[in-house]
């Protein structure tokens, strides 16, 4: 283990996310079992002021989750000089075996946390609670995945001992050295990749459009998002790194977040988080439209959903497309 | 959205009137959270310009040394290992260095001697750019910075010396003065000091005494064909550490010390330092966290009232919930940058009175130094999590348990 005050702050950080969580999910399932909308009794007045709590914890815990997903890759980032052969981040991130998967878990984390405060959002619109069960329900789901998410962290950092050598971005994601996911999405051709990036928003962006003017298509919509957040991801390391780096052998998706490059990557991972969690939460919604005392809070949240995710999607794709304009990379 | 900002914002003027009627309690609460915040960030501001000044000294350090290693101890270097080691290729250039310690009993310090190389710093730097620098950062590391003084070996002259700043110090001497040294065989010798070295120098130079190769040899009885070390320096960084398996693979009895591993080693130190003192301060963060729950929970009548009658008047739970998370965030922004603000004054003007024995070390002849005002977003993030993290999650509960009063019973409770 590394005593690093970065350190100290990501393990705090998990505890904390973990245990706020766990508590909630266990009110959350006391609510599953025995919430009843119609009765009086005490219990269920308990229950309903425990929502708040519930829901209001939540909301810090997922604030948190995604301070903690930037803080991460940061720390990765200050410990890699204690690792030879260690360049940056991704390289002390291999440095053992739980440092991808943490990463991982994280993200994904931060995902479900993003579509749970959709649902919680509108659930809070009707009177009744209609979609309390189900809620909790997502949130025992959730909850296994952050415990996990804070096990495998903290395996990640105790296990952490200077000066083992790893491989640095160079290595790991360099196209050399076909090996692992990382290299394998290095290795696809870039400007093909581009060409995919630019096809999968472009194929969203209009599916977005239609269904927020005609609000048909949703789950056509909900699909294309999820499917351009993964093609972006690939896109960055693949191609779009290149031409921010300036450099055609930088694959690194976490340099980019670096003070080096302006802290470009914050905007454009921002950008793309939350344009998947509103375009995946279209489709969380849509189920519920029928819901006599949701039908007009919905088709509204709806088309707000659409509309954030259509604009951070367009606003992501300009970025990057200033970016390859202005770079002084030609390929 | 305006109207959403609207009512933030009545939320927000509500919430500041309400804790100004209550200034004793929450001015208690701000000065306690901004102490925890300073003491925590004055750790990590320290730890981290003085692990950036040791880099920016180091960085003018040879790649790599190899020294000789007799019985698991530092041994004097042969000269023949030198010219063995230029053969190797990829080896730019091999160079012996010549440097000891001297403790001077009169003043109980400790001094480092040392023969500046034939080739003074500036030309060293002009035959920089012939060498091929594949993958190196450079744009990780801040501007050029001169920390190694430049002195010329021809510049000293026999029978001088040039002194670092805190010998001057120490000793009170100044230029033209001699100084009485005892060589290695017990017999006087006086060494004229010629010049002392820049300030500017002082955290490499402060106990530094520079002198001439004869000299030197006489003063320690070194035989002609023996040095303390060599520095080697390698057309490509990259093949540093191949280079030392093939030093080692060559005279098993030598130890390449490559530049990395050693400020790997300081970053290891001053990491370990900086964590250990947060841990111990972790103490005061459970406390100061006990307090403001306490100081959460323990809602006085007044305030009870207050509640009771808001919630009377219409507002819903989760709008006292959102005066509740206002207020959190006014306290912590203002202790934060409060917190800040002080430690960045404490660390950076005053020299860090308060910490300075525990985290530096001690010396006689410490040097006297500024530390390069230094403040990064991720240092504020790692504060955060530190401080206002811990602050919030401890509040959350009370302030829901406020939240949830009935209104009837807030109100009958203290009405009387």
């Amino acid at each position: 283990m590394i005593m690093h005050p970065a350190v100290i702050a990501n393990i705090i950080a998990a505890l904390t996310v973990s245990l706020m969580v766990v508590y909630s999910a266990y009110y959350g399932l006391q609510i599953y079992r025995h919430w009843n909308i119609e009765s009086g009794s005490e219990l269920q007045l308990t229950l309903e002021r425990r929502t708040y709590l519930v829901s209001t914890l939540l909301s810090y815990t997922f604030g948190l989750q995604l301070i903690s997903l930037f803080l991460y890759v940061f720390t990765a980032d200050t410990l890699y000089p204690l690792f030879v052969g260690a360049m940056c981040a991704a390289g002390a991130l291999s440095v053992n075996a739980f440092g991808y998967p943490t990463l991982i878990l994280k993200v994904g984390n931060f995902l479900l946390a993003g579509l749970w405060l959709v649902l919680n959002h509108a659930d809070n619109q009707a009177y009744d609670y209609p979609l309390i069960r189900k809620k909790y329900l997502l949130l025992a789901v959730i909850a296994p995945f952050i415990v996990a998410e804070t096990i495998v962290e903290l395996a990640y950092f105790l296990k952490l001992d200077a000066n083992v050598i790893t491989s640095c971005c160079g290595a790991l994601f360099s196209s050399e050295r076909v090996e692992g996911l990382g290299s394998e999405i290095a290795a696809l051709p870039a400007l093909p990749t581009l060409w995919a990036f630019y096809i999968s928003i472009a194929a969203a962006l209009l599916s977005g459009i239609y269904f927020y003017l005609r609000g048909k298509g949703g789950y056509v919509y909900s699909a294309l998002a999820v499917v351009a957040f993964f093609v972006s991801i690939v896109a960055i390391i693949s191609c779009i790194s290149l031409y921010i780096y300036e450099l055609p052998t930088h694959h690194c998706p976490f340099c980019i977040i670096m003070e080096e490059y302006n802290y470009i990557g914050y905007l454009l991972y921002i950008l793309l988080f939350s344009a998947v969690v509103a375009g995946a939460g279209i489709a969380v919604l849509i189920p519920f439209r029928g819901i006599a005392s949701l039908s007009s809070a919905i088709p509204s949240l709806l088309r707000r959903l659409a509309l954030t995710s259509i604009v951070s999607y367009t606003a992501f794709a300009s970025v990057v497309t200033y970016r390859i304009a202005i770079s002084n990379l030609v390929m | 959205m305006k109207s959403w900002i609207e009512k933030q914002k009545y939320i927000i003027d509500f919430t500041l009137s309400s804790l100004l009627r209550r200034k004793v309690k929450n001015i208690g609460l701000l000065i306690l959270y901004a102490l925890i915040v300073f003491i925590l960030a004055s750790v990590m501001f320290f730890t981290h310009a003085i692990k950036k000044e040791a880099s920016l000294v180091l960085r003018e350090s040879p790649e790599m040394i190899v020294q000789k290693v007799v019985a698991g101890r530092h041994d004097l270097m042969p000269l023949r290992y030198r010219d063995e080691i230029l053969k190797i290729r990829g080896v730019q250039a091999v160079e012996g260095r010549l440097w000891g310690y001297y403790f001077d009993p009169v003043f109980g310090a400790n001094y480092t001697l040392l023969v500046p190389p034939a080739t003074t710093a500036t030309e060293q730097a002009e035959t920089e750019p012939m060498r091929t620098v594949v993958t190196e950062n450079e744009h990780r590391h801040g501007p050029e910075e001169q920390a190694m003084p430049l002195v010329g070996a021809e510049t000293i002259g026999a029978g001088n010396i040039v002194i670092g700043n805190g010998i001057a110090r120490v000793r009170n001497a100044g230029k033209g003065e001699f100084i009485l040294f005892r060589t290695h065989a017990g017999e006087g010798m006086p060494l004229r000091i010629k010049d002392t070295l820049s300030s500017a120098s002082e955290l490499v130079s402060s106990d530094l005494i520079l002198m001439t190769e004869p000299d030197f040899r006489r003063f320690f009885g070194i035989p002609e064909n023996y040095v303390t070390d060599l520095a080697v320096s390698v057309r490509n960084p990259e093949e540093l550490s191949t280079i030392a398996a093939k030093i080692t693979r060559l005279f098993p009895d030598s130890r390449p010390i490559i530049r990395d591993e050693i400020l790997r080693t300081y970053d290891s130190i001053f990491n370990w330092r900086g964590g250990m003192m947060i841990v111990i301060l972790s103490a005061a963060v459970l406390a100061f966290v006990i307090f403001a729950w306490d100081k959460a929970s323990g809602l006085s009548a007044g305030e009870r009232r207050e509640i009771g009658i808001l919630k009377a008047i219409g507002w819903e739970t989760s709008d006292i919930i959102r005066m509740k998370f206002w207020e959190g965030a006014v306290i912590s922004l203002t202790a934060f940058l409060a917190g800040v603000i002080l430690a960045y004054i404490h660390v950076f003007f005053t020299h860090s009175l308060v910490f300075e024995p525990a985290l530096k070390g001690w010396s006689t002849l410490y040097p006297q130094f500024k530390l390069m005002p230094f403040v990064s977003a991720e240092q504020l993030t790692t504060l955060f999590f530190l401080t206002v993290v811990p602050y919030t999650v401890s509040t959350i509960v009370p302030a829901w348990r406020a939240a949830t009063i009935d209104p009837d019973a807030a109100m009958r409770h203290t009405g009387e």
